[in-house]
């Protein structure tokens, strides 16, 4: 009871004018920040920051709060219409989003992604107002081994993801990993696969460098190869009558947001992990527990609606350690915390009640900005319909345009966009000898996330990998991964040992 | 499609060879005190890329992957026709990017894409190429305070930065 009569006089602060204001505009901002290529919520929440100077800091965190959902939900925007991610939060949804929008479904997509936002939010603002405490706690009893076992359970479900080939899925996997590998040793410091001496290497690769080359530069030609070059129009509708039907389709797919928000909300107060493994770890499961998993890949909405799921609950559960312990899950929430300090409160326990008002007003805003998110990214849908039903000769070169211009903005490296396109080449032919692709930009994210995890848990227990079984969090999770690596392999022992029954029936 | 797949998996083996020398710059063994040497971790994925290689390339050889049977050419003439010119137009603009600057060589791909390679008119080619440079210095250097590149354009900004700042 307490804890409602809280969230009230939160909604009270939520709805006072300024702060309903701040709500709209920030949720506006973010989702066209998010849209864009190469930007995401970090970008948005760091260039506004100084501009929260101006508000009271319950404003000022409900304003930044709005953006980065607005940049949440936007981030699809991009994603499946162009094929480019437009946040790292939002490469899973290009996977199934942009098949779906080549096949004049991009509607149901937008659709798809903005309901699922929406439900993710929800799911994880009911969990942060509820168990906001005793789950911090537990975030906290996450150590080297369970996070190493927990990455180890993403890069299982990424063999799901690749098909039949597992080599090629495999080959995929380790070659993200090694990219994410570049740059410097993150024990020694020391310089590692700075190739050719090239000092752009030092900064690592980025990401999005491999994403957009993938999923932008590659995406692109094999779109043209298929066309011939020849003018080509997306046959993307919307009614409201369609508006409505693809609402009542996505009905089905309840189960999948429910478990890409629960998902996406533990992985996002796990710190330092974030929303981009929430949203990758959601699709890879998804996958991995369908009955169509081959449907994945070729514009199946469950593989919209598990990633936006998880990728709007775990923005929300960053929030939490944030808040409750002072650590930050994600850039973004680093950058709030950075805001908290500026405007003289200090993250923490204490703050649930040193400021009430600012941690209930914030709490209660973002019920209110993931509602004011879905409306506003609903009622833009006709606008990015519009843009897609433009020829493709004209889209072509904007989308080049984009990718060039993304691929430029996160390091503001040309050394990079000369990496993308490389990456883009490579990636169109490599996709049509049919590798995967996918695995290679979600273990690019995870890679640095894993190795450090790996190596403290080796130097814990002097090299010995039973540190990942000794342990009880650990242990679970390590079996549950090796149960996963090993599932595709389970059909194809049953049809081995069915045939040879089936040849020798005595 | 059939010598493609063999080519790649050569391509990619050697290049793993290359990342297993490259990783073993720094130690790959254990080292005491401190946990797995800092080219282990690069060092053991890239063993991992080679063995899917060899996988690669004994399944070519016994054709079970649909690629290794397929007699299919990998790129047809016109394929690759397209390839080349696309691939060569993004090449000229991002060296342009270092030498006129984005906001020149925007301009310019536009032109060729949309006119010569779409056969726009010349009304439509000329409104894109104005406009979306236009639109791109507006969102990313005024609103985002991203600064793209300018090459040998960069004291012509100047004045439109001293007008918005």
């Amino acid at each position: 009871m307490e804890i409602l009569s809280l969230l009230l006089n939160g909604f009270a602060i939520a709805f006072e004018p300024l702060n309903l204001t701040l709500i709209v505009v920030g949720c506006t901002v973010g989702l066209f920040i998010g849209a864009m290529p190469g930007l995401g919520s970090v970008n948005g929440v760091a260039i506004l920051l100084p501009m929260t100077f101006l508000v009271p800091p319950t404003g000022a965190i409900i304003f930044l709060g709005a953006i980065y959902y607005g940049a949440m939900y936007g981030g699809a925007i991009s994603s499946i219409m162009l094929g480019i991610p437009g946040a790292s939060t939002a490469v899973a949804t290009t996977f199934d989003g942009r098949p779906m929008a080549l096949k004049g479904e991009a509607d149901k997509a937008l659709v798809a992604a903005a309901t699922a936002s929406f439900v993710g939010g929800s799911v994880g603002v009911v969990l942060f107002t509820l168990f906001a405490p005793p789950l911090a706690e537990i975030a906290l009893t996450f150590g080297a081994p369970e996070i190493f076992a927990l990455m180890l359970m993403a890069f299982a479900t990424f063999i799901g993801l690749g098909g039949d080939d597992i080599p090629k899925t495999l080959f995929s996997i380790f070659i993200g990993l090694v990219f994410g590998a570049v740059g410097l040793d993150i024990v020694s410091g020391e310089p590692r696969l700075i190739f050719f001496d090239i000092p752009g290497f030092f900064h690592g690769i980025n990401f999005l460098v491999l994403a957009i080359g993938i999923y932008g530069i590659a995406e692109m030609l094999w779109t043209i190869e298929i066309s011939q070059g020849e003018v080509m129009i997306s046959q993307a509708t919307i009614t409201v009558r369609r508006i409505l039907r693809n609402l009542a389709e996505l009905a089905r797919t309840w189960k999948t947001m429910l478990m890409g928000s629960f998902l996406g909300y533990f992985v996002g107060i796990l710190p330092a992990a974030g929303a981009t493994p929430g949203s990758l770890m959601a699709y890879g499961f998804a996958k991995t527990t369908s009955r169509e998993p081959e449907t994945y890949g070729k514009g199946n909405v469950h593989g919209v609606v598990a990633p936006e799921s998880a990728n709007n609950a775990a923005s929300t559960g960053a929030m939490l350690p944030m808040l409750t312990l002072g650590i930050p899950g994600s850039p973004t929430t680093a950058i709030l915390l950075g805001g908290m300090v500026i405007w003289g409160l200090e993250p923490g326990p204490l703050v649930f009640t040193d400021h009430p008002d600012f941690v209930w007003g914030f709490i209660a805003s973002l019920y209110v900005a993931n509602l004011f998110a879905l409306l506003i990214n609903v009622g833009f849908i006709p606008a990015f319909i519009w843009v897609l039903r433009l020829p493709f000769s004209i889209l072509a070169p904007i989308i080049f345009i984009l990718c060039i211009v993304g691929g430029f903005v996160p390091t503001l490296d040309m050394h990079d966009v000369w990496l993308m396109l490389i990456f883009g080449v490579v990636g169109y032919l490599m996709r049509k000898l049919d590798y995967p692709m996918a695995p290679a930009v979600l273990a690019i994210v995870l890679g640095p996330l894993a190795e450090p995890a790996l190596r403290q848990s080796l130097l814990i227990s002097g090299g010995s990998f039973s540190i990942f079984f000794n342990r009880p969090f650990a242990g679970v999770i390590m079996v549950l991964a090796l149960a996963l690596l090993f599932m595709p392999l389970y059909p194809m022992i049953k049809n081995r040992l069915f045939k040879k029954s089936s040849e020798n029936p005595d | 499609m059939r010598m493609a797949e063999l080519v790649m998996g050569i391509v990619m083996g050697v290049f793993s060879l290359y990342l297993m020398w490259k990783s073993a710059e720094l130690p790959i063994g254990w080292i005491a005190g401190e946990g797995p040497g800092g080219g282990a971790w690069s060092f053991w994925l890239a063993a991992g890329m080679l063995a899917c290689c060899v996988a690669i390339i004994v399944r070519w050889a016994m054709r079970i992957t649909p690629e290794s049977r397929s007699e299919e050419v990998f790129m047809t003439r016109r394929t690759l026709k397209v390839f080349l010119l696309i691939a060569g137009a993004l090449i000229a603009m991002v060296g342009l990017f270092h030498i006129v600057g984005a906001y020149g060589a925007i301009p310019i791909f536009l032109i060729f894409y949309l006119r010569f390679m779409g056969g726009h008119s010349w009304r439509l080619t000329g409104g894109f190429a104005f406009v979306t440079p236009i639109a791109t210095f507006l969102f990313f250097e005024i609103a985002l305070q991203k600064t793209l590149p300018k090459g040998f354009t960069e004291p012509l900004f100047l004045p439109i930065f001293d007008f918005f700042y």
